[in-house]
Formats: structure tokens, sequence, C-alpha cells
């Protein structure tokens, strides 16, 4: 199961905020965030004081893992696009290179066709990112552990201990 | 599956609570809920239905504090129980880092628990996980129960490595951190090893 971790660096995690703090201003949105699979937060950009991001990003997780699952059931591969309407805000949640989960939040400022082309564009863009994250993750490892400089190589139990100690 | 974020020095684990319907897998998370300091938890999140059975999963992050500089945040979820929720549980195990089965001492349970067991494994493995590489700790809840059989006869039953074992009953908070603190231990440790 190692090998489907995820790593993120500094250098790719500046790039991909560029990317959605880009997308939020072209796309006048509130809010846009990156979310994987399995509902951890990537980044997250625009109005988010006011938000519960992680509790976002583990019910959009969620709400993405229901609705591949309705997909499969149809005989569908995946419904790339959710989209959400509200009375003020909406949701447009996309699925990034079948991995990560774009998560753009609206309101009458912005519109969903405007907001569609600007994801499409971007969506281009993190693809790449995250192709080359992997790689990169995959590359580090097959170099072996000397280069892998994991903070957890040298973890002992008292360190562990320590922390519900707390 | 963890995340670790280099950048904002943070590590993201996922631990799944398993096991049959009403064994106490949400009463769990409660109990951590309200014992951890506020600076350390987010949200509870409960999708139930409106007898509180949960319909699709509890959700609990919780901050554990550093280690070597990285942030450590174990993110609790747990799965629906009842037998037809079934393509709900398997949505849930996606990415975990480690299971803790919590079981259901009472002997009519006793069924649905061993059943409960082999449907985490057929579901890990839907997913390439096995349940004999993957962390995992077994709760035995419900102790105080005067129905509860013996732990030996549990252990036999539903003991499929040498995976650590609790004696719980989780509305008294009784087993519960030690769940815990044994599940996330076994995840660090797996990590430390990649």
């Amino acid at each position: 199961m190692g090998a489907s971790d995820l790593i993120m660096y500094e250098e790719e995690f500046q790039r991909i905020k560029e990317v959605i703090s880009k997308l939020r201003v072209d796309a006048n949105a509130n809010v846009v965030f990156l979310v994987d699979k399995n509902g951890q937060q990537i980044a997250a950009t625009g109005d988010i004081e006011r938000l519960d991001t992680t509790s976002l990003a583990s019910l959009t997780a969620g709400n993405v893992a229901a609705t591949d699952g309705l997909a499969k059931l149809i005989g569908e591969k995946e419904f790339s696009v959710l989209f959400h309407e509200g009375e003020k805000d909406n949701i447009h949640i996309s699925i990034v290179g079948g991995k990560v989960i774009l998560v753009v939040i609206f309101d009458e400022r912005s519109s969903l066709g405007l907001v569609r082309l600007r994801v499409k564009r971007s969506s281009e863009e993190l693809n790449r990112l995250f192709q080359q994250i992997m790689e990169k993750t995959e590359r580090e490892r097959a170099a072996g552990e000397s280069s892998f400089d994991s903070p957890f190589a040298e973890i002992t139990d008292e360190d562990i201990d320590a922390l519900f100690n707390e | 599956m963890s995340f670790i974020n280099y950048a904002s020095r943070e590590i993201n684990c996922k631990i799944v609570y398993y096991g049959p319907g009403l064994c106490g897998k949400t009463t769990n998370l409660q109990y951590i809920y309200e014992k951890t300091n506020p600076s350390a938890k987010g949200k509870l999140i409960s999708l139930a239905t409106e007898t509180d059975r949960t319909l699709f999963f509890d959700f609990l992050p919780l901050d554990l504090g550093t280690i070597r500089g990285f942030k450590t945040r174990f993110h609790l979820y747990t799965v629906p129980g009842q037998v037809f929720y079934d393509a709900s549980r398997k949505l849930i195990l996606k990415g975990v880092d480690g299971v803790v089965f919590v079981a259901d001492s009472q002997e009519p349970r006793m069924d649905a628990n061993v059943e409960s067991v082999r449907n985490l494994e057929s579901n890990l493995k839907d997913h390439g996980y096995d349940l004999a590489m993957v962390p995992y700790v077994l709760q035995l809840n419900k102790r105080d129960l005067p129905t509860a059989i013996p732990i030996e006869e549990m252990l036999r039953q539903l003991r499929i490595k040498s995976e650590p074992y609790f004696e719980a009953v989780a509305p008294k908070g009784i087993g519960v951190f030690d769940t815990l603190k044994a599940c996330a231990k076994q995840v660090l440790i797996e990590l430390s090893k990649k």
C-alpha cells in the first residue's frame, strides 16, 4: 500500500497554490480547494476563515465516492462533474486526472458557465502537476531510502507515547 | 494511504472503525470527541438516520501533536454497520491506514461479529489491501453486559492475526483511548518502515 501514498513537496505545493489562486480570481469564486479522494485537504485558497475546511474535505470526498458508486451502478465510469445549487452559494465539484477533487464555491457574482470554463483550463494544468508529483514520489522511492528523507524513519516508541500524554 | 505534506509539514492518516450494527463504533468516536481538548479536534460529523443509526459515516479529525516537526493528524471514520449498507462501507475503507474492529461481546451478536470480520477482509481485498498487512486492533466492546461471552471464546472466533485486543465499555470510555492509541501506533510504525 506504500506505493500509493501521496507526498507533497514545497515546490509543487506552491505551484498548485498558484494555479488554484488564479482559478479563484478568473472564475470570480469565493473559495477554491483541492482534496484527495480519501478526504484529505491538499490546498485551499480564498475566503476560508469562515469555513470548516476539514469537514468540507471529508464530506466532499464522501459525496464523490457515493456518486462514483452510483455511476458504476448504471454502467458509467464516473460522473466527472457535480454541481450543487443553493440560494446564494453554489458548489462545483470536478475530478482532476481521476485522482484529485477540485472544489469551487461561488455565488451570484459568478456563473456556472464561467466556472466550468475556468475549471476546465485549470484542470489540465493541475493534472500535469499531479502527474509530476506522482513521478517524483516514485523516483524518490526507487532511489532508495537514503535519499527519501522520511521524517518518520527513526520514530521511537517514546515519540508515539508522548503524543498521547500531552 | 497517508498524505505527507512537506510544505505545510503535516501528515494525515486515516483510521476506520469497523464492526457489526450497534456494536459501538459511533460511541467510540463520541467518547473520543468529548474527552479531547477542543484545540486538538475538529467537528464530529455524523451522517445518520433520524434514529441515529449511521447512514454513511461519522468523521472526527484529531490533531495528535508533533513528531519530528511534523503535525500528526488522524482522521477517524466509522462505517455503517448494518449488512445492507455494504456499498457505503466499502467506499469508506478507501485509502485506509489502520482499522479498529469493534466487536459486540453479547452472545447473540457473535455471528454478526464473525460475518463483519469476513466482510472487512473481503472489502479490503477489493481495494487491494491484505488484512494481514494492515495496522489492525480488535476491541471487545460491551464487556459490562450480563450476556457478554468469555474473552477467550471471542478471541478464538475473531482474532485473525496477533493483533492487540482491548476490553471496552465505550459509553464509559473504558478501553476507548487504549484502542485508538494502539492503532495509531501501528500506523506510525508502518510509516516509519516506508
